[in-house]
Protein backbone atom coordinates (compact mmCIF):
# COMPACT_ATOMS: atom_id res chain seq x y z
CA UNK A 1 0.00 0.00 0.00
CA UNK A 2 2.91 2.33 0.80
CA UNK A 3 4.23 1.91 -2.74
CA UNK A 4 0.85 2.80 -4.16
CA UNK A 5 0.67 6.05 -2.15
CA UNK A 6 4.12 7.16 -3.31
CA UNK A 7 3.18 6.49 -6.91
CA UNK A 8 -0.05 8.39 -6.55
CA UNK A 9 1.76 11.35 -5.00
CA UNK A 10 4.34 11.31 -7.81
CA UNK A 11 1.63 11.19 -10.45
CA UNK A 12 -0.22 14.10 -8.81
CA UNK A 13 2.94 16.20 -8.58
CA UNK A 14 3.84 15.64 -12.19
CA UNK A 15 0.30 16.33 -13.43
CA UNK A 16 0.05 19.52 -11.37
CA UNK A 17 3.11 20.72 -13.31
CA UNK A 18 1.33 19.95 -16.58
CA UNK A 19 3.17 16.73 -17.48
CA UNK A 20 3.13 13.03 -16.72
CA UNK A 21 5.85 10.98 -15.10
CA UNK A 22 7.11 9.82 -18.49
CA UNK A 23 6.92 13.31 -20.04
CA UNK A 24 3.72 12.75 -22.03
CA UNK A 25 1.54 15.87 -22.34
CA UNK A 26 -1.85 16.10 -20.61
CA UNK A 27 -3.81 16.00 -23.88
CA UNK A 28 -1.39 13.69 -25.63
CA UNK A 29 -2.93 10.36 -26.60
CA UNK A 30 -0.78 7.20 -26.39
CA UNK A 31 -0.02 5.57 -29.76
CA UNK A 32 -3.15 3.87 -31.13
CA UNK A 33 -2.67 0.51 -32.86
CA UNK A 34 -5.55 -1.06 -34.77
CA UNK A 35 -5.79 -4.61 -36.07
CA UNK A 36 -8.88 -5.69 -38.01
CA UNK A 37 -10.23 -9.21 -38.38
CA UNK A 38 -9.11 -10.85 -35.13
CA UNK A 39 -11.93 -13.40 -35.47
CA UNK A 40 -13.06 -14.71 -38.86
CA UNK A 41 -16.22 -16.00 -37.15
CA UNK A 42 -17.39 -12.50 -36.28
CA UNK A 43 -19.38 -10.25 -38.64
CA UNK A 44 -16.72 -7.64 -37.86
CA UNK A 45 -13.87 -7.66 -35.36
CA UNK A 46 -10.97 -5.51 -34.25
CA UNK A 47 -8.26 -5.12 -31.65
CA UNK A 48 -7.53 -1.61 -30.40
CA UNK A 49 -4.40 -0.79 -28.45
CA UNK A 50 -3.81 2.45 -26.55
CA UNK A 51 -0.20 1.91 -25.50
CA UNK A 52 -0.35 -1.25 -23.39
CA UNK A 53 -4.14 -1.26 -23.08
CA UNK A 54 -5.73 -3.74 -25.49
CA UNK A 55 -9.47 -4.16 -26.04
CA UNK A 56 -11.07 -6.46 -28.60
CA UNK A 57 -14.53 -6.10 -30.11
CA UNK A 58 -16.57 -8.53 -32.16
CA UNK A 59 -19.93 -7.94 -33.86
CA UNK A 60 -22.35 -10.86 -34.06
CA UNK A 61 -25.82 -10.69 -35.62
CA UNK A 62 -28.92 -12.74 -35.19
CA UNK A 63 -32.59 -12.51 -36.05
CA UNK A 64 -35.12 -12.01 -33.28
CA UNK A 65 -38.44 -10.42 -32.42
CA UNK A 66 -38.50 -6.61 -32.19
CA UNK A 67 -39.38 -4.74 -29.01
CA UNK A 68 -43.15 -4.09 -28.84
CA UNK A 69 -42.63 -0.30 -28.80
CA UNK A 70 -40.32 -0.37 -31.85
CA UNK A 71 -41.86 -3.00 -34.07
CA UNK A 72 -40.05 -1.86 -37.23
CA UNK A 73 -36.57 -1.50 -35.79
CA UNK A 74 -33.63 -3.80 -35.22
CA UNK A 75 -32.05 -4.15 -31.80
CA UNK A 76 -28.57 -3.73 -30.36
CA UNK A 77 -26.99 -5.15 -27.22
CA UNK A 78 -23.56 -4.06 -26.01
CA UNK A 79 -21.60 -6.03 -23.46
CA UNK A 80 -18.17 -5.78 -21.91
CA UNK A 81 -16.11 -8.47 -20.24
CA UNK A 82 -13.25 -7.43 -17.98
CA UNK A 83 -11.41 -10.71 -18.51
CA UNK A 84 -9.18 -11.86 -15.63
CA UNK A 85 -6.69 -12.71 -18.41
CA UNK A 86 -6.08 -8.97 -18.71
CA UNK A 87 -5.44 -7.92 -15.13
CA UNK A 88 -4.94 -9.39 -11.64
CA UNK A 89 -7.69 -6.97 -10.52
CA UNK A 90 -10.44 -8.58 -12.65
CA UNK A 91 -12.48 -11.50 -11.36
CA UNK A 92 -14.91 -14.08 -12.73
CA UNK A 93 -18.59 -13.97 -11.92
CA UNK A 94 -21.33 -11.47 -12.58
CA UNK A 95 -20.20 -8.49 -14.69
CA UNK A 96 -18.79 -5.85 -12.34
CA UNK A 97 -20.28 -2.36 -12.24
CA UNK A 98 -17.16 -1.14 -14.09
CA UNK A 99 -17.89 -3.53 -16.99
CA UNK A 100 -21.59 -2.64 -17.03
CA UNK A 101 -20.85 1.09 -17.06
CA UNK A 102 -18.39 0.82 -19.96
CA UNK A 103 -20.88 -1.19 -22.01
CA UNK A 104 -23.63 1.33 -21.31
CA UNK A 105 -21.49 4.35 -22.19
CA UNK A 106 -20.43 2.73 -25.48
CA UNK A 107 -24.03 1.75 -26.21
CA UNK A 108 -25.41 5.24 -25.63
CA UNK A 109 -22.97 7.01 -27.92
CA UNK A 110 -23.80 4.66 -30.79
CA UNK A 111 -27.54 4.69 -30.17
CA UNK A 112 -28.04 8.43 -29.64
CA UNK A 113 -25.85 9.55 -32.55
CA UNK A 114 -28.06 7.71 -35.03
CA UNK A 115 -24.98 5.92 -36.36
CA UNK A 116 -27.01 2.75 -36.95
CA UNK A 117 -30.18 2.96 -39.06
CA UNK A 118 -32.30 0.60 -36.98
CA UNK A 119 -35.29 0.85 -39.36
CA UNK A 120 -33.21 -0.77 -42.09
CA UNK A 121 -32.61 -3.73 -39.77
CA UNK A 122 -36.30 -4.67 -39.94
CA UNK A 123 -37.04 -7.89 -41.83
CA UNK A 124 -40.78 -8.19 -41.14
CA UNK A 125 -42.49 -5.56 -39.04
CA UNK A 126 -43.56 -6.81 -35.64
CA UNK A 127 -42.11 -10.25 -36.27
CA UNK A 128 -38.49 -10.41 -37.36
CA UNK A 129 -35.66 -7.92 -37.07
CA UNK A 130 -31.87 -8.10 -37.03
CA UNK A 131 -30.22 -7.84 -33.64
CA UNK A 132 -26.66 -6.63 -33.35
CA UNK A 133 -24.43 -7.82 -30.53
CA UNK A 134 -21.46 -5.61 -29.79
CA UNK A 135 -19.21 -7.73 -27.57
CA UNK A 136 -16.17 -6.15 -25.97
CA UNK A 137 -13.41 -7.79 -23.94
CA UNK A 138 -10.10 -6.76 -22.42
CA UNK A 139 -6.84 -8.45 -23.38
CA UNK A 140 -4.61 -6.15 -21.30
CA UNK A 141 -5.68 -3.33 -19.00
CA UNK A 142 -3.47 -0.29 -18.73
CA UNK A 143 -6.17 2.33 -18.24
CA UNK A 144 -8.73 4.27 -20.31
CA UNK A 145 -10.85 1.23 -21.16
CA UNK A 146 -13.87 3.45 -21.92
CA UNK A 147 -12.30 5.24 -24.90
CA UNK A 148 -10.53 2.15 -26.23
CA UNK A 149 -13.83 0.20 -26.04
CA UNK A 150 -15.87 2.95 -27.71
CA UNK A 151 -13.37 3.19 -30.56
CA UNK A 152 -13.24 -0.59 -30.98
CA UNK A 153 -17.03 -0.80 -31.18
CA UNK A 154 -17.26 1.88 -33.88
CA UNK A 155 -14.45 0.32 -35.94
CA UNK A 156 -15.94 -3.18 -35.71
CA UNK A 157 -19.35 -1.86 -36.83
CA UNK A 158 -17.75 0.00 -39.74
CA UNK A 159 -16.16 -3.14 -41.21
CA UNK A 160 -18.91 -5.63 -40.31
CA UNK A 161 -20.89 -7.39 -43.02
CA UNK A 162 -24.22 -9.12 -42.61
CA UNK A 163 -24.40 -12.90 -42.29
CA UNK A 164 -26.53 -14.90 -44.71
CA UNK A 165 -30.19 -15.12 -43.70
CA UNK A 166 -32.00 -18.25 -44.85
CA UNK A 167 -35.49 -16.96 -45.66
CA UNK A 168 -37.02 -20.43 -45.93
CA UNK A 169 -35.69 -21.67 -42.60
CA UNK A 170 -36.13 -18.17 -41.15
CA UNK A 171 -32.75 -18.25 -39.46
CA UNK A 172 -29.17 -17.09 -39.90
CA UNK A 173 -26.73 -19.38 -41.71
CA UNK A 174 -23.91 -18.99 -39.21
CA UNK A 175 -20.45 -18.63 -40.63
CA UNK A 176 -21.69 -17.50 -44.07
CA UNK A 177 -21.34 -13.83 -44.86
CA UNK A 178 -22.77 -11.53 -47.48
CA UNK A 179 -20.86 -8.54 -48.89
CA UNK A 180 -23.54 -6.29 -47.47
CA UNK A 181 -22.45 -3.82 -44.81
CA UNK A 182 -24.56 -2.81 -41.85
CA UNK A 183 -26.96 0.11 -42.43
CA UNK A 184 -24.82 2.87 -40.95
CA UNK A 185 -25.04 6.63 -41.21
CA UNK A 186 -21.29 7.01 -41.49
CA UNK A 187 -21.42 10.80 -41.24
CA UNK A 188 -23.01 10.41 -37.79
CA UNK A 189 -20.16 8.30 -36.46
CA UNK A 190 -19.79 8.86 -32.69
CA UNK A 191 -16.36 9.21 -31.11
CA UNK A 192 -15.66 9.15 -27.41
CA UNK A 193 -13.15 11.05 -25.32
CA UNK A 194 -12.93 10.77 -21.54
CA UNK A 195 -11.29 13.47 -19.43
CA UNK A 196 -9.82 12.63 -16.05
CA UNK A 197 -9.22 14.96 -13.13
CA UNK A 198 -6.55 15.13 -10.45
CA UNK A 199 -6.71 18.21 -8.23
CA UNK A 200 -7.43 21.07 -10.61
CA UNK A 201 -5.80 19.42 -13.63
CA UNK A 202 -7.63 17.63 -16.41
CA UNK A 203 -6.01 15.14 -18.83
CA UNK A 204 -6.85 12.29 -21.20
CA UNK A 205 -5.88 8.68 -21.84
CA UNK A 206 -4.49 7.70 -18.42
CA UNK A 207 -2.47 4.58 -17.74
CA UNK A 208 -3.96 2.31 -15.07
CA UNK A 209 -1.73 3.86 -12.38
CA UNK A 210 -2.78 7.35 -13.41
CA UNK A 211 -6.45 6.40 -13.65
CA UNK A 212 -6.38 4.90 -10.14
CA UNK A 213 -4.99 8.19 -8.86
CA UNK A 214 -7.77 10.29 -10.43
CA UNK A 215 -10.74 11.63 -8.49
CA UNK A 216 -13.22 12.19 -11.28
CA UNK A 217 -13.85 11.76 -14.99
CA UNK A 218 -16.11 13.11 -17.68
CA UNK A 219 -16.84 11.19 -20.85
CA UNK A 220 -17.96 13.16 -23.92
CA UNK A 221 -19.37 11.39 -26.98
CA UNK A 222 -19.54 13.54 -30.08
CA UNK A 223 -20.58 13.26 -33.70
CA UNK A 224 -20.50 15.67 -36.62
CA UNK A 225 -23.38 15.09 -39.03
CA UNK A 226 -23.12 16.84 -42.40
CA UNK A 227 -26.22 18.90 -41.62
CA UNK A 228 -24.57 20.48 -38.57
CA UNK A 229 -22.07 23.33 -38.48
CA UNK A 230 -20.20 21.91 -35.52
CA UNK A 231 -20.03 18.79 -33.39
CA UNK A 232 -23.05 17.50 -31.50
CA UNK A 233 -22.86 16.00 -28.03
CA UNK A 234 -24.66 12.63 -28.08
CA UNK A 235 -23.86 11.30 -24.65
CA UNK A 236 -21.99 12.26 -21.51
CA UNK A 237 -21.12 10.54 -18.28
CA UNK A 238 -19.55 12.05 -15.21
CA UNK A 239 -17.84 9.42 -13.08
CA UNK A 240 -16.00 9.51 -9.78
CA UNK A 241 -16.52 11.64 -6.73
CA UNK A 242 -14.86 14.88 -7.71
CA UNK A 243 -17.25 17.68 -8.79
CA UNK A 244 -16.65 19.71 -11.97
CA UNK A 245 -17.26 23.46 -12.34
CA UNK A 246 -19.19 24.83 -15.34
CA UNK A 247 -15.96 26.43 -16.53
CA UNK A 248 -14.15 23.08 -16.36
CA UNK A 249 -16.93 21.36 -18.26
CA UNK A 250 -16.94 24.03 -20.96
CA UNK A 251 -13.19 23.67 -21.36
CA UNK A 252 -13.51 19.89 -21.56
CA UNK A 253 -16.18 20.09 -24.26
CA UNK A 254 -14.02 22.48 -26.26
CA UNK A 255 -10.99 20.21 -25.90
CA UNK A 256 -13.21 17.22 -26.81
CA UNK A 257 -14.16 18.77 -30.16
CA UNK A 258 -10.45 19.17 -30.96
CA UNK A 259 -9.76 15.54 -29.98
CA UNK A 260 -12.79 14.46 -32.02
CA UNK A 261 -11.32 15.93 -35.21
CA UNK A 262 -7.98 14.20 -34.66
CA UNK A 263 -9.61 10.89 -33.84
CA UNK A 264 -11.84 11.14 -36.91
CA UNK A 265 -8.81 11.53 -39.19
CA UNK A 266 -7.34 8.40 -37.63
CA UNK A 267 -10.55 6.37 -38.03
CA UNK A 268 -11.09 7.52 -41.63
CA UNK A 269 -7.49 6.61 -42.45
CA UNK A 270 -7.72 3.16 -40.89
CA UNK A 271 -10.99 2.36 -42.64
CA UNK A 272 -9.65 3.56 -45.98
CA UNK A 273 -6.58 1.35 -45.53
CA UNK A 274 -8.78 -1.61 -44.59
CA UNK A 275 -11.04 -1.16 -47.64
CA UNK A 276 -8.05 -0.80 -49.94
CA UNK A 277 -6.44 -3.98 -48.65
CA UNK A 278 -9.75 -5.80 -48.97
CA UNK A 279 -10.18 -4.70 -52.61
CA UNK A 280 -6.61 -5.67 -53.43
CA UNK A 281 -7.12 -9.06 -51.84
CA UNK A 282 -10.33 -9.78 -53.73
CA UNK A 283 -8.81 -8.54 -56.99
CA UNK A 284 -5.81 -10.76 -56.32
CA UNK A 285 -8.14 -13.70 -55.83
CA UNK A 286 -10.07 -12.84 -58.98
CA UNK A 287 -6.95 -12.64 -61.12
CA UNK A 288 -5.73 -15.94 -59.66
CA UNK A 289 -9.05 -17.53 -60.48
CA UNK A 290 -8.79 -16.12 -63.99
CA UNK A 291 -5.33 -17.61 -64.39
CA UNK A 292 -6.68 -20.98 -63.39
CA UNK A 293 -9.47 -20.75 -65.93
CA UNK A 294 -7.01 -19.77 -68.64
CA UNK A 295 -4.74 -22.69 -67.78
CA UNK B 1 -17.91 -42.32 -50.29
CA UNK B 2 -14.80 -42.50 -48.19
CA UNK B 3 -12.78 -39.65 -46.77
CA UNK B 4 -10.07 -39.59 -49.45
CA UNK B 5 -8.92 -36.01 -49.22
CA UNK B 6 -9.14 -33.61 -46.28
CA UNK B 7 -11.37 -30.55 -46.57
CA UNK B 8 -8.34 -28.27 -46.54
CA UNK B 9 -6.18 -30.61 -48.71
CA UNK B 10 -3.72 -31.39 -45.91
CA UNK B 11 -2.05 -34.78 -45.56
CA UNK B 12 -3.90 -36.91 -43.03
CA UNK B 13 -1.17 -36.65 -40.43
CA UNK B 14 -0.24 -33.06 -41.17
CA UNK B 15 -1.13 -30.24 -38.78
CA UNK B 16 -2.34 -26.83 -39.89
CA UNK B 17 0.44 -24.20 -39.80
CA UNK B 18 1.32 -23.64 -36.13
CA UNK B 19 2.45 -20.36 -34.64
CA UNK B 20 3.36 -19.15 -31.16
CA UNK B 21 4.29 -15.92 -29.43
CA UNK B 22 5.39 -14.95 -25.93
CA UNK B 23 4.37 -11.86 -23.93
CA UNK B 24 0.96 -11.10 -25.45
CA UNK B 25 -0.47 -9.84 -22.12
CA UNK B 26 1.97 -7.31 -20.61
CA UNK B 27 0.16 -7.23 -17.24
CA UNK B 28 0.62 -10.95 -16.62
CA UNK B 29 3.58 -12.69 -14.97
CA UNK B 30 3.70 -14.89 -18.06
CA UNK B 31 1.68 -15.03 -21.28
CA UNK B 32 1.61 -16.66 -24.69
CA UNK B 33 -0.39 -17.15 -27.89
CA UNK B 34 -0.58 -20.48 -29.72
CA UNK B 35 -2.44 -21.15 -32.97
CA UNK B 36 -3.34 -24.11 -35.18
CA UNK B 37 -4.31 -22.36 -38.42
CA UNK B 38 -7.28 -20.16 -37.56
CA UNK B 39 -7.74 -21.60 -34.07
CA UNK B 40 -6.11 -19.14 -31.70
CA UNK B 41 -5.57 -19.36 -27.93
CA UNK B 42 -4.22 -16.71 -25.58
CA UNK B 43 -3.02 -17.63 -22.10
CA UNK B 44 -1.90 -15.53 -19.17
CA UNK B 45 -0.42 -16.64 -15.85
CA UNK B 46 -0.70 -14.71 -12.58
CA UNK B 47 1.28 -16.02 -9.65
CA UNK B 48 2.46 -17.80 -7.69
CA UNK B 49 0.69 -15.62 -5.14
CA UNK B 50 -0.55 -16.21 -1.60
CA UNK B 51 -3.93 -17.90 -1.69
CA UNK B 52 -6.79 -16.22 0.15
CA UNK B 53 -8.96 -17.08 2.03
CA UNK B 54 -6.29 -18.78 4.07
CA UNK B 55 -8.30 -21.93 4.78
CA UNK B 56 -8.13 -22.79 1.09
CA UNK B 57 -4.34 -22.91 1.18
CA UNK B 58 -2.53 -26.21 1.04
CA UNK B 59 0.49 -26.12 3.40
CA UNK B 60 2.08 -28.99 1.47
CA UNK B 61 1.92 -27.62 -2.07
CA UNK B 62 0.66 -24.86 -4.33
CA UNK B 63 -2.62 -24.90 -6.23
CA UNK B 64 -3.03 -24.51 -9.99
CA UNK B 65 -6.31 -23.02 -11.25
CA UNK B 66 -7.24 -22.96 -14.92
CA UNK B 67 -10.04 -20.85 -16.41
CA UNK B 68 -10.91 -21.46 -20.06
CA UNK B 69 -13.16 -18.95 -21.88
CA UNK B 70 -14.32 -18.62 -25.48
CA UNK B 71 -15.09 -15.09 -26.62
CA UNK B 72 -18.69 -14.73 -27.74
CA UNK B 73 -17.63 -13.92 -31.31
CA UNK B 74 -15.05 -16.73 -31.65
CA UNK B 75 -17.67 -19.08 -33.14
CA UNK B 76 -20.40 -18.89 -35.80
CA UNK B 77 -23.44 -18.64 -33.54
CA UNK B 78 -22.76 -16.13 -30.77
CA UNK B 79 -21.67 -17.92 -27.59
CA UNK B 80 -23.17 -16.56 -24.40
CA UNK B 81 -20.40 -14.95 -22.32
CA UNK B 82 -19.50 -16.66 -19.06
CA UNK B 83 -18.85 -20.22 -17.95
CA UNK B 84 -20.69 -23.10 -19.59
CA UNK B 85 -20.66 -26.80 -18.66
CA UNK B 86 -18.29 -27.34 -21.56
CA UNK B 87 -15.86 -24.59 -20.55
CA UNK B 88 -15.84 -25.80 -16.93
CA UNK B 89 -14.90 -29.32 -18.01
CA UNK B 90 -12.17 -28.04 -20.33
CA UNK B 91 -10.76 -25.89 -17.52
CA UNK B 92 -10.57 -28.95 -15.28
CA UNK B 93 -8.95 -31.33 -17.80
CA UNK B 94 -6.48 -28.57 -18.71
CA UNK B 95 -5.61 -28.24 -15.03
CA UNK B 96 -4.92 -32.00 -14.90
CA UNK B 97 -2.93 -31.77 -18.12
CA UNK B 98 -0.64 -29.02 -16.82
CA UNK B 99 -0.22 -29.69 -13.09
CA UNK B 100 1.98 -32.84 -13.28
CA UNK B 101 4.95 -30.83 -14.57
CA UNK B 102 4.60 -27.81 -12.27
CA UNK B 103 6.72 -28.08 -9.12
CA UNK B 104 3.81 -27.21 -6.86
CA UNK B 105 5.66 -28.88 -3.98
CA UNK B 106 8.09 -25.95 -4.10
CA UNK B 107 5.24 -23.42 -3.79
CA UNK B 108 3.23 -24.31 -0.64
CA UNK B 109 0.38 -22.01 0.35
CA UNK B 110 0.27 -20.33 -3.06
CA UNK B 111 -1.98 -20.31 -6.09
CA UNK B 112 -1.16 -19.97 -9.78
CA UNK B 113 -4.01 -18.71 -11.94
CA UNK B 114 -3.98 -19.57 -15.64
CA UNK B 115 -6.49 -17.81 -17.89
CA UNK B 116 -7.07 -19.17 -21.39
CA UNK B 117 -9.08 -17.08 -23.85
CA UNK B 118 -10.11 -18.16 -27.35
CA UNK B 119 -10.70 -15.20 -29.71
CA UNK B 120 -11.14 -17.32 -32.88
CA UNK B 121 -12.10 -20.99 -32.98
CA UNK B 122 -12.00 -23.72 -35.59
CA UNK B 123 -11.73 -26.88 -33.41
CA UNK B 124 -8.76 -27.88 -31.26
CA UNK B 125 -9.18 -24.95 -28.87
CA UNK B 126 -8.41 -26.92 -25.68
CA UNK B 127 -5.17 -28.20 -27.23
CA UNK B 128 -4.14 -24.73 -28.43
CA UNK B 129 -5.00 -23.50 -24.92
CA UNK B 130 -2.78 -26.12 -23.25
CA UNK B 131 0.11 -25.28 -25.60
CA UNK B 132 -0.23 -21.56 -24.89
CA UNK B 133 -0.64 -22.12 -21.13
CA UNK B 134 2.45 -24.35 -20.92
CA UNK B 135 4.49 -21.63 -22.63
CA UNK B 136 2.99 -18.92 -20.40
CA UNK B 137 4.00 -20.93 -17.29
CA UNK B 138 7.56 -21.15 -18.60
CA UNK B 139 7.51 -17.42 -19.43
CA UNK B 140 6.39 -16.68 -15.86
CA UNK B 141 9.44 -18.56 -14.58
CA UNK B 142 7.35 -21.17 -12.75
CA UNK B 143 9.49 -24.22 -11.94
CA UNK B 144 8.54 -27.04 -14.34
CA UNK B 145 9.98 -30.50 -14.84
CA UNK B 146 9.16 -30.74 -18.56
CA UNK B 147 7.12 -29.15 -21.33
CA UNK B 148 3.61 -30.12 -22.42
CA UNK B 149 2.33 -30.23 -26.00
CA UNK B 150 -1.21 -31.02 -27.06
CA UNK B 151 -2.99 -31.79 -30.31
CA UNK B 152 -6.34 -33.20 -31.34
CA UNK B 153 -6.16 -36.42 -33.31
CA UNK B 154 -9.03 -38.44 -34.59
CA UNK B 155 -10.53 -40.75 -37.10
CA UNK B 156 -12.57 -39.32 -39.96
CA UNK B 157 -14.38 -42.18 -41.68
CA UNK B 158 -11.54 -44.77 -41.62
CA UNK B 159 -8.62 -42.32 -41.78
CA UNK B 160 -6.50 -41.30 -38.79
CA UNK B 161 -6.19 -37.49 -38.97
CA UNK B 162 -4.14 -35.02 -36.99
CA UNK B 163 -5.38 -31.57 -35.90
CA UNK B 164 -9.04 -31.79 -36.87
CA UNK B 165 -11.00 -28.79 -38.10
CA UNK B 166 -14.68 -28.13 -37.37
CA UNK B 167 -15.88 -29.61 -40.68
CA UNK B 168 -14.08 -32.85 -39.85
CA UNK B 169 -15.49 -33.01 -36.33
CA UNK B 170 -18.95 -32.73 -37.91
CA UNK B 171 -18.28 -35.41 -40.58
CA UNK B 172 -21.12 -37.91 -40.65
CA UNK B 173 -20.49 -40.14 -43.65
CA UNK B 174 -18.91 -43.61 -43.50
CA UNK B 175 -17.68 -44.32 -40.00
CA UNK B 176 -18.22 -40.68 -38.99
CA UNK B 177 -15.86 -38.72 -36.78
CA UNK B 178 -13.90 -39.73 -33.70
CA UNK B 179 -12.22 -36.86 -31.87
CA UNK B 180 -9.39 -37.45 -29.43
CA UNK B 181 -7.46 -34.58 -27.87
CA UNK B 182 -4.15 -35.64 -26.32
CA UNK B 183 -1.30 -33.94 -24.45
CA UNK B 184 2.17 -35.44 -24.18
CA UNK B 185 5.04 -34.62 -21.84
CA UNK B 186 8.15 -33.62 -23.76
CA UNK B 187 10.70 -35.87 -22.00
CA UNK B 188 8.93 -38.81 -20.44
CA UNK B 189 6.46 -39.15 -23.34
CA UNK B 190 3.58 -39.71 -20.90
CA UNK B 191 0.05 -38.48 -21.56
CA UNK B 192 -1.55 -35.82 -19.36
CA UNK B 193 -4.71 -35.27 -21.43
CA UNK B 194 -6.79 -37.93 -23.10
CA UNK B 195 -10.40 -37.58 -24.11
CA UNK B 196 -12.31 -39.39 -26.82
CA UNK B 197 -15.67 -39.07 -28.53
CA UNK B 198 -16.76 -41.43 -31.29
CA UNK B 199 -16.17 -45.04 -32.23
CA UNK B 200 -12.72 -46.46 -32.92
CA UNK B 201 -11.13 -49.94 -32.88
CA UNK B 202 -8.31 -50.64 -30.44
CA UNK B 203 -5.84 -50.96 -33.37
CA UNK B 204 -6.83 -47.61 -34.83
CA UNK B 205 -6.74 -46.09 -31.36
CA UNK B 206 -3.08 -47.08 -31.04
CA UNK B 207 -2.36 -45.60 -34.45
CA UNK B 208 -4.02 -42.35 -33.36
CA UNK B 209 -1.92 -42.24 -30.18
CA UNK B 210 1.26 -42.56 -32.25
CA UNK B 211 0.13 -39.88 -34.70
CA UNK B 212 -0.58 -37.55 -31.79
CA UNK B 213 2.84 -38.22 -30.31
CA UNK B 214 4.61 -37.33 -33.57
CA UNK B 215 2.63 -34.09 -33.92
CA UNK B 216 3.34 -33.13 -30.29
CA UNK B 217 7.07 -33.50 -30.95
CA UNK B 218 6.77 -30.86 -33.68
CA UNK B 219 4.73 -28.61 -31.39
CA UNK B 220 7.37 -29.00 -28.67
CA UNK B 221 10.09 -27.92 -31.13
CA UNK B 222 8.17 -24.71 -31.85
CA UNK B 223 7.45 -24.05 -28.16
CA UNK B 224 11.13 -24.52 -27.34
CA UNK B 225 12.27 -22.29 -30.20
CA UNK B 226 9.89 -19.44 -29.37
CA UNK B 227 10.73 -19.57 -25.65
CA UNK B 228 14.46 -19.56 -26.37
CA UNK B 229 14.21 -16.65 -28.81
CA UNK B 230 12.12 -14.50 -26.45
CA UNK B 231 14.04 -11.70 -24.79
Amino acid sequence: MAGYKVTRKNIMEAISKGKRLNGRGLFEQRPIEIKFGISNKAEGSVSVKFGKTEVVCGIKMDVSEPYPDHEDEGTMITSMELLPLASPEFEYGMPSIEAVEIARIVDRGIRESGFIDFKKLCIKEGEKVWSIFIDLATINDDGNLIDASALAAVLALLIARKPVYDKKKERVSYGEFTDEKLPLNIEKMPLTITFFKIGEKVFIDPTREEENATEGRLTVELSKPESEKSELINAMQKGGESPFSIKEIENIVEEATKMFKKLKVLVDGEIEKFEKEKTEKSEGKKSKRKEKVEE
Amino acid sequence: MTYKERFDKRDFKEMRPIDAKIGVVPNADGSAMFSFGDTIALASVYGPKTLTPKHMQNPEKGILRVHYTMLSFSVGERAKPGASRRSQEISKVTEWALSPVVRLDELPGTVIDIHIVIPQANAGTRCAGINAAAMALAHAGIPMTEMISAVSVGKIDDKICVDLIKEEEDYEEGEGATDMPVAYLSNSGKLTLLQLDGRISTEKFEEALEAGKDACKKIFELQKKVLKEYK
